[in-house]
């Protein structure tokens, strides 16, 4: 009998996390749980990963993201019928800055949804996996939470925060079976993007940036840059001293 | 925005489709009319909307369904046959029908009923389609197909995404006993050569094709390509290895000084290597789908292509004729390619391929030098009852077009009001 790998991916929609997906079960048929806000939208996703690999076991879940209580049943169900062995947090929405410096319920929803709710998963998914010692969480920032910047602050803030979170997560399941991965993409062709591409910003492609998570998870790396040369990019924009930084407009 | 020609780049409105539901209402509330394009792979401006909405299929990329008993797949307009065929391959399915590349959608394959190496045998593209859905600028979303709404079915196949735009698909696929294909090359003199190695191949060769020396101006030279799928598989599939070109070069490398001898070069090495071979179907399909961005060869002036298609009983005499005006005009290309059609009718009212013989070449883009060669070939493809190739054309004139699509004024009717593309208005008016 094939021991199936069961993978639970959060927003499942989102264009990252379904790339991930398409390479997870290519080589081996996988147990998927897709969990996302419309499940119309999931089953679309859903029948595609099924079509692409017939053999894997796809499961879709409708939930909400802003409720704790529904982020602890959801997370606790899927530990009812046995461990998950890798968890990716991938939902989060762009922002319009400038909209949500005029309007702050925008600025709030932003803060939380891409913030607040991906760190109450990984707190849930970190709760059942101690219990078993076994699993690994891999959340998807941004390069945008490595330092505020004017044009994407509301939504850099929001990711940065997961960032700490990983980080303590990482630090508290040092030395035990629980891997904590954090993944911060650059700008990335996704319909998230979409507006930014037709005003000729380069993006990765999301084909490239999925390769290099699915291997990062693998090889449980606690930071994973993606594209690399964001490594490199990010470095020099933290460390530029404040009276430089404050004279680039980016 | 520019197309796979890279003739000059013009400002649009792009908006992406997200899903098949989300379409309806994207390109329904649009204030400027728009056209959907996949993946751009189009030569001139069939894929364009200068100054108005492009609707980008890309995101349109899941697969709906696959049947891998009778091999039939549905999906949605922006999947590439690339995609099709290396999720097919390993259940012993395969497109019945892949053009020169396979970095095309499902959706612009329909829209332009492409062909390839085998139309002899399995006709265009069309052919294979089983059902399409296509929702129209006003709401409607119509389902059509060879036996459903037939006369829908007939011009949406080849009518260059102007009846509305294709969200999703059902193809029909092909057994295939093996991805690996048994081929032979064999070098001709001259076109009766090509002509009788076309008529022996293609009665028992699935696919054949030719590259043709269209420089040295010595009576059509060329090397001749015919393969089958091969019985069994079991072979190591080869790594990929891509090359991409990785800057527009201030000039094209396509010219005079590099023409002449390439083409030689090409033809002497190939003769020198002909003979029976096997290959991998990706290399021997798109053997240029390794090199990307291969267009930017042509400087940033960009390129033409020129492809036309001439019925049979005319091909020889306007083939030689347009090979002998392109030896002498200096220009051309490395990639001439020379196929012919075989009688199987092409569904689409506007669909291109007809039994005949089709030339492909493509011209660096020299302004009115390139556009006074084009005239020339135009008169000897019309006086041949010839037609030129819409998904390929940036340039041919409006009489041009009405004498090779005769069933223009019955595809009218169907055009969506909300469509427009640089090559409707340039072509049909609106």
């Amino acid at each position: 009998m094939d021991i199936k790998k069961k993978i639970v991916i959060v927003g499942a929609t989102s264009a990252i996390a379904e790339h991930c997906a398409r390479l997870w079960i290519s080589p081996h048929p996988s147990h998927l749980i897709l969990i996302g806000r419309d499940a119309a939208r999931v089953n679309r996703v859903a029948a595609d990963l099924k079509v692409r690999s017939p053999r894997s076991d796809i499961q879709v879940i409708e939930t909400e993201f802003l409720s704790s209580e529904a982020i602890d049943t959801t997370v606790n169900s899927l530990f009812k019928s046995g461990v998950v062995d890798i968890a990716l947090i991938a939902h989060g929405s762009l922002p319009d800055q400038v909209e949500c410096q005029a309007n702050l319920h925008l600025c709030q929803d932003a803060l939380c949804i891409n913030g607040v709710s991906p760190a109450l998963y990984a707190e849930a998914f970190a709760k059942e996996m101690e219990k078993v010692n076994h699993g690994t969480i891999a959340i998807i920032g941004s390069v945008a939470g490595d330092r505020g910047r004017r044009s994407n602050y509301v939504y850099g803030a929001a990711k940065g925060l997961v960032n700490r979170y990983a980080q303590g997560l990482n630090h508290r399941f040092s030395g035990t079976n629980v891997k904590v991965v954090f993944i911060k993409p650059g700008p990335t062709d996704t319909p998230m993007t979409a507006h930014l591409k037709s005003t000729g910003a380069k993006l990765a492609p999301v084909e490239t940036v999925a390769r290099q998570i699915v291997d990062g998870i693998d090889s449980a790396k606690p930071v994973i840059y993606a594209p690399r040369k964001w490594w490199t990019i990010m470095m020099i924009i933290r460390h530029l001293p404040t009276f430089i930084f404050n004279k680039i407009n980016i | 925005m520019t197309s796979w020609g890279r003739l000059g780049a013009t400002p649009h409105n792009v908006v992406p489709l997200r899903d098949p539901v989300d379409t309806r209402f994207a390109i329904s509330h649009q204030n400027h009319r728009g056209v959907a394009r996949g993946m751009g792979r189009s030569y001139g401006d069939v894929c364009l909307n200068p100054g108005g909405t492009l609707w980008t299929t890309e995101k349109l990329n899941k697969f709906i369904s696959f049947n891998t008993n009778n091999g039939r797949l549905r999906c949605e307009a922006g999947v590439l046959l690339r995609d099709i065929q290396r999720m097919v391959i390993p259940y012993g399915w395969a497109l019945p029908v892949t053009p020169g590349t396979q970095v095309v959608s499902v959706g612009g394959a329909i829209a332009n009923d492409v062909h390839g190496k085998n139309h002899h045998v399995h006709g265009s593209f069309g052919n294979h389609v089983k059902k399409i859905c296509l929702v129209r600028t006003d709401g409607e979303v119509i389902s059509c197909g060879p036996e459903n709404e037939p006369d829908w079915f007939a011009a949406t196949v080849g009518g260059m995404g102007l009846t509305g735009v294709i969200t999703q698909a059902e193809i029909q696929l092909r057994r295939v006993a093996s991805p690996w294909l048994d081929t032979e090359t064999i070098a001709f003199a001259n076109l009766s050569e090509f002509f009788q190695l076309a008529d022996d191949s293609e009665t028992h060769c699935e696919y054949t094709v030719s590259w043709i020396d269209c420089i040295s101006g010595v009576g059509g030279r060329g090397l001749f390509m015919r393969g089958n799928h091969a019985d069994g598989g079991g072979r190591k599939v080869p790594k990929s290895s891509k090359l991409t070109i990785p800057f527009v070069p201030p000039v094209s490398l396509v010219n005079k000084l590099s023409l002449r001898p390439f083409n030689m070069a090409y033809f002497h090495l190939n003769k020198w290597k002909a003979g029976k071979g096997s290959a991998y179907y990706e290399s021997f399909f798109c053997p240029l789908d390794n090199l990307l961005e291969w267009n930017r060869m042509y400087g940033p002036k960009g390129f033409y292509q020129y492809q036309s298609v001439i019925p049979r009983r005319f091909a020889y005499d306007a083939i030689e004729e347009m090979l002998k005006e392109i030896a002498r005009s200096g220009d051309g290309s490395f990639l001439a390619v020379l196929k012919t059609f075989g009688n199987r009718q092409s569904l689409g009212m506007m669909s291109f391929p007809m039994s005949g013989a089709t030339l492909a070449l493509d011209f660096p883009n020299h302004g009115n030098r390139t556009h006074k060669l084009f005239e020339r070939l135009d008169a000897i493809v019309c006086e041949a009852s010839g037609r030129i190739y819409p998904a390929k054309d940036a340039r041919m004139p409006r009489d041009v077009f009405e004498a090779g699509f005769p069933r223009l004024n019955e595809f009218m009717k169907f055009r969506d009001p909300g469509i427009s593309s640089g090559l409707s208005r340039r072509l049909m008016g609106s």
